[in-house]
Formats: C-alpha cells, sequence, structure tokens
C-alpha cells in the first residue's frame, strides 16, 4: 500500500488555511446560529488539519495527539452549542442571533 | 498517492464551499459530512490512517449525526429555507468574502518561503500503535484533562438541554 508519496507539506497547510477562510466566511456570513456553529467546526477542521500535516512532516506522533484532543474540544463544544441551540429555539421561536441579544450582563 | 492527495483536497474545498453557502440546513449539513469524509482522506493520504480513521467515526459519525438530530428537532421547513436566502443577499457577501480572502492571502504568502522539495508529507505511515503508546505515555495528564473536559460537556448539556417546566 505504502508507495511513496510525496506531497509538499506547505500544499496540506495551504488546505487546512483555505478551509480555516471558508469557515470565517461562513461565521461572518451567516445569522442562523446553526449555520454558525457548522462554520465553528469546519474551522477546527482546518486548524486539526495542519497539526496532522506537520506532525507526518516530522514522522511524530505528537500531531495526531493533538488531533485527538482538537476532536474532544469538537465533541464538547457541539454539544453545549447544540443545547444552547435548542434553548434559544425553545424561547426565542427563531435561530437568529439578533434575536438573542437582549440576553445582557 | 499524490492524486489522492489532490482529489480529496478539491472534494473538500469544493464541498466546504456549498456547505457554507447553501440556504438549507440538511443539504449544508451532508455536505459538510462530504467535506469531512475528503478530509478523512487526505488524512489517509499522508500517512496518518488512525486520524483518518477518527475522523470518520467521531467527526462524520457523531457530531454530524449530533447536527442532523437537532436540524430534526427544531422541524426547519421551507420558512427557513426562505429567510436564509433573504439573508444571503449579494450585499452582505462583500465584507466577510474579501476579509476572508485577505487572511487567506496572508497565510498562503507566509506559507510560500518554506520550499517544496525540502519539506515532504507523506514518507512513513504513523499508526495507532504509535499514537497510542504517546497518548498514554507522555501525554497522559491530557488524556485525564480532556475526559474532564467531556464530562462538564456532557454536564453542561443536560442542563441546558431540558425543559422548564
Amino acid at each position: 500500500m505504502n508507495g511513496v508519496s510525496a506531497i509538499p507539506l506547505e500544499h496540506a497547510l495551504i488546505l487546512s488555511g483555505i478551509l480555516f477562510s471558508l469557515g470565517l466566511l461562513g461565521i461572518l456570513l451567516r445569522r442562523n446560529i446553526l449555520f454558525v456553529l457548522m462554520s465553528i467546526e469546519v474551522m477546527m477542521n482546518g486548524a486539526a488539519l495542519a497539526f496532522v500535516a506537520a506532525g507526518s512532516r516530522w514522522g511524530a506522533a505528537d500531531g495526531q495527539i493533538m488531533f485527538i484532543l482538537i476532536l474532544t474540544l469538537a465533541a464538547a463544544e457541539a454539544s453545549v452549542g447544540l443545547a444552547l441551540v435548542l434553548q434559544i429555539y425553545r424561547r426565542f421561536n427563531t435561530l437568529d442571533t439578533d434575536a438573542a441579544s437582549e440576553m445582557k450582563g | 498517492m499524490e492524486i489522492a492527495f489532490y482529489l480529496a483536497a478539491a472534494v473538500a474545498v469544493i464541498s466546504t464551499m456549498m456547505s457554507v453557502t447553501n440556504p438549507n440546513p440538511v443539504h449544508a449539513l451532508l455536505y459538510l459530512i462530504v467535506s469531512l469524509l475528503a478530509v478523512a482522506m487526505v488524512f489517509f493520504s499522508i500517512g496518518a490512517p488512525f486520524a483518518g480513521i477518527l475522523e470518520i467515526i467521531v467527526y462524520a459519525g457523531a457530531i454530524m449525526v449530533l447536527f442532523v438530530f437537532v436540524v430534526m428537532m427544531l422541524n426547519l421547513g421551507r420558512a427557513t429555507i426562505e429567510q436564509e436566502k433573504r439573508w444571503l443577499r449579494w450585499q452582505a457577501w462583500i465584507g466577510p468574502s474579501a476579509l476572508s480572502l485577505v487572511l487567506l492571502f496572508e497565510l498562503v504568502r507566509v506559507l510560500h518561503p518554506i520550499g517544496g522539495d525540502k519539506h515532504m508529507v507523506g514518507y512513513g505511515t504513523i499508526g495507532a500503535r504509535e499514537v497510542g503508546m504517546a497518548l498514554f505515555g507522555p501525554y497522559l495528564l491530557a488524556v485525564e484533562l480532556a475526559s474532564m473536559l467531556l464530562l462538564a460537556a456532557l454536564v453542561a448539556a443536560f442542563h441546558l438541554g431540558r425543559h422548564e417546566d
């Protein structure tokens, strides 16, 4: 299986940069809080790709360790964020982030 | 294996773009799942099979199913799609696209002087064995902290998700 594949590290890092920028675009563009959460997942995925690529460059397992920690963070963030989405929908009957702007203090 | 990397990268970028711009929540989620599977293929092609398998099982299998469940519970219908289309006018595109493009340009520009031939990725494979040895050796404290984070998230999701009667 393992043919020598020679992919430059910077191509993998550029891919992760593109994914990160697309996630940022989604966060800035969307008003629906569900789409904002999805864009945050995209951004974390891009960052995780950078870690795994760098770990693969140096032949070390540390990059994948960091990927597992990012995965844990993403799971925790998604569960809490989606619970908040359900609460906001129940309280304001909409998913507009502007509707939640009355939560001051 | 190079062709696998570049194909999967193209699929990941295109499906992420569709996911970010789609007004339908379910379609956007499905595009996002395709994007995550493509990134898993990228992991396989750069010699990180354990990360690829975890990406499929945990990201595409568990987190995205959580999103799908929430979309089902919210019962988002045609009204949501119309609302999203109203919100996604072309005036709303200019600022975010410009800012993201500037950031992407800077990232690519910073990466440029690395030099293509010196740093290659994917010569060797780092399997589950090496990752497990490192995970439960020097990174044991990080594993414990991650378990506490998951416990806190579990309690928080239980507390926030219940009905107030």
